[in-house]
């Protein structure tokens, strides 16, 4: 009779030691890689935005490099 | 490919591998976090790089009082500008993972947050104090000696203050620094390349900026 009490009890204790709750069916489904796609792009637009001022600012400096050779050259 | 573009495309690189990784990768489980634990690998290296920022900037202040040469300052400036629009999104990640863990967005309970705060008002007051002098050479001078202060103080509030006193942030009070127990092998993986990625790239706007501040010296010269 204890024997079978004491089985209970132990049941009940892994039933308490229920594993943290994680994005598992997320994942399973792959909407996860929709997470990683739509992150992934914006990432990607803001980088094509960062890549676009260097770009810019580059060709003003070689403008304005330009300008200042000019001057000095000039009579 | 010359050293001057690799450190830019190392940075995205490793920033893009953590965006993706860090969210297929396998982290432990742990209760009240789930899946959030996640969220070190971009909340924390935004912090990190803003510290790298301001690090700079504290050093470049350093060389002008040395040197004076107005180029210095400006690097300082700089530095602190893109430490400044780092610190703003780790704190927005910081408030929406606090929301989902602890159920509050901010809390004034918390001695890392205040420290956070104040550090965001000392580096403002920074750039106010800039702005109130017109005098290039006494502007570059006061503005170097508040900024020692300035990282000695943000230095204080977040990193030392915090640690020494109960707070519910990790690594402060009792709780492990996301190093020590919940940091495993396989978050490292994405952990460590994120932080250096994230300082490549502020090493990037850095450049941009100072790059920028050069032109418009140029053209208003």
């Amino acid at each position: 009779m204890t024997l079978l009490a004491m089985m209970f009890f132990s049941l009940l204790l892994s039933a308490q030691q229920k594993m943290p709750q994680m994005a598992d069916t997320f994942r399973q489904e792959g909407k996860i890689y929709v997470v990683i796609a739509v992150i992934a792009v914006i990432f990607i637009s803001l980088l094509v935005f960062l890549v676009a001022i260097d770009r810019k600012v580059s060709r003003l400096e070689r403008k304005v490099r330009k300008n200042e050779s000019d001057q000095s050259t000039s009579i | 490919m010359k050293l001057k573009y690799l450190y830019k495309f190392v940075g995205v690189a490793l920033i893009l591998y953590s965006l993706i990784w860090g969210l297929l990768n396998t982290v432990p489980r742990l209760d009240i976090l789930n899946e959030t634990i996640r969220n070190v690998y971009y909340h924390v290296p935004l912090w990190f790089a803003m510290l790298f920022m301001m690090a700079l900037s504290l050093i470049y202040s350093v060389i002008y009082l040395g040197s004076t040469r107005q180029k210095a300052d400006t690097i300082a400036f700089n530095a602190a500008l893109v430490g400044f629009f780092l610190a703003i999104p780790g704190l927005l990640t910081g408030s929406v993972w606090a929301k989902y863990t602890w159920g509050t967005w901010w809390t004034f309970q918390d001695p890392k947050l205040n420290g956070v705060a104040i550090s965001v008002l000392i580096y403002l007051a920074y750039f106010i104090l800039r702005g109130s002098v017109d005098d290039p050479v006494k502007k570059g001078r006061i503005a170097a000696v508040y900024n020692i202060f300035a990282f000695v103080m943000m230095f204080v509030f977040i990193m030392i203050l915090p640690r020494l006193t109960d707070s519910l942030h990790p690594g402060n009070g009792g709780n492990p620094a996301f190093g020590k127990y919940d940091l495993d092998n396989n978050m490292r993986m994405v952990f460590y390349p994120a932080v250096t990625g994230w300082i490549l790239l502020s090493c990037w706007l850095l450049e941009l900026r100072n790059r920028i501040s050069a032109l418009n010296q140029k053209i208003y010269e």
